[in-house]
């Protein structure tokens, strides 16, 4: 049992997901986890899938792909155990488009020993929206607030770090 | 004592029928619902579908609990039905029985319930709010064979959960 990584990318059409994930079946690659979305017209699935060798799963796609549409396969270990992640925090960042809003604000994290699990970012008009989420380390959770406040003041965006509530039913 | 069964169980995709309060059987369900919630951490409510048994019963118990406005204490309703929702908020939930996942979906805030009593059988309508009615409506959809997983605001709305109490 193989464990692969998968990324197909190309120009938005119908049927992009049916025509992917058959021909993955077709060679007996089992689906797990995945995200798929459209990112300014183009489809963009990255997945993880278990079963076929690199190979067999390559040519799978090959059937599938061209007109534009780009697919990469690649063998990778299954995930490890990890150890308890830190406290749950969302970030979400808007402002006016400039050059290294991602990179200022996803350092800063990173500095603080936060874990960006999740991020999406939007440019629409002049608007550029980030949000992400993050894993903070336990008690790190104002300091990081204060870094991003500063961050976010050279690069004139607004900044919200907020606790990720869950409740449990 | 029964244990908490997880997804994916057809039971929890069942919706469960509507029960007698009368019935000896469905007042020793209540009992044992409410005796799995006492110790299982952090429940604050627990339905019958949830430990395997398809009906309309439920137990809810949010006492203490920081979000919680109105507070009833503990409580089990058989046969409950929402009459009024406003207020809608989203928030993020997990469950028990969906112990790896977390997701976001928007409830009522405020709520007014008509069940019975188990027991007595006696006609009882709940009116709450905030975390409490929060609760109420997780737990009636498991007793409609719903998961909060029917419920999230969309395909970006779920979660690993990170934190198990």
């Amino acid at each position: 049992m193989y464990e692969l990584a998968i990324t197909v990318i190309g120009p938005d059409r119908t049927g992009i997901v049916a025509d992917v994930s058959e021909a993955l079946a077709e060679v007996g690659a089992n689906l797990t986890d995945s995200t798929m979305t459209r990112l300014r017209g183009h489809f963009a699935m990255t997945l993880i899938c278990t079963g076929p060798t690199e190979a067999e799963a390559a040519r799978a796609l090959e059937r599938v792909t061209g007109g534009g549409l780009l697919a990469t396969v690649r063998r990778v270990e299954p995930e490890a155990d990890s150890a308890a992640a830190g406290e749950p925090y969302q970030v979400s960042v808007h402002g006016a488009d400039r050059l290294g809003i991602v990179a200022a604000v996803t350092r800063v994290v990173a500095a603080a020993g936060g874990n960006i699990t999740d991020l999406t970012t939007r440019l629409t008009g002049p608007l550029y929206l980030l949000l992400a989420e993050v894993d903070v380390p336990a008690g790190a959770g104002d300091e990081l607030a204060e870094r991003l406040a500063v961050a976010a003041a050279e690069l004139d965006v607004d900044v919200t770090l907020r606790r990720s509530d869950t409740e449990i039913l | 004592m029964r244990s908490v069964v997880t997804a994916p169980a057809s039971v929890l995709s069942t919706p469960g029928e509507v029960v007698d309060p009368t019935d000896p059987e469905v007042v020793r369900l209540a009992e044992e619902l409410v005796e799995v919630m006492r110790v299982s951490p952090g429940c604050v409510g627990l339905a019958a579908p949830q430990i395997g048994v398809s009906a309309q019963v439920f137990c809810v118990d949010v006492t203490g609990h920081p979000k919680a406005a109105t507070t009833h204490g503990t409580f089990v309703l058989c046969n409950a039905r929402i009459v009024e929702a406003s207020r809608w908020r989203p928030g993020r939930e997990g469950c028990m029985s969906v112990p790896d996942l977390t997701g976001d979906v928007k409830r009522a805030g405020r709520i007014v319930v008509e069940a019975v009593l188990p027991g007595t059988g006696e006609p009882f309508t709940l009116t709450t709010d905030a975390f409490e009615a929060r609760a109420v409506q997780h737990e009636i959809d498991h007793c409609a064979g719903k998961l909060f997983l029917d419920r999230v605001a969309g395909a970006h709305a779920v979660y690993q959960r990170k934190v198990y109490l």
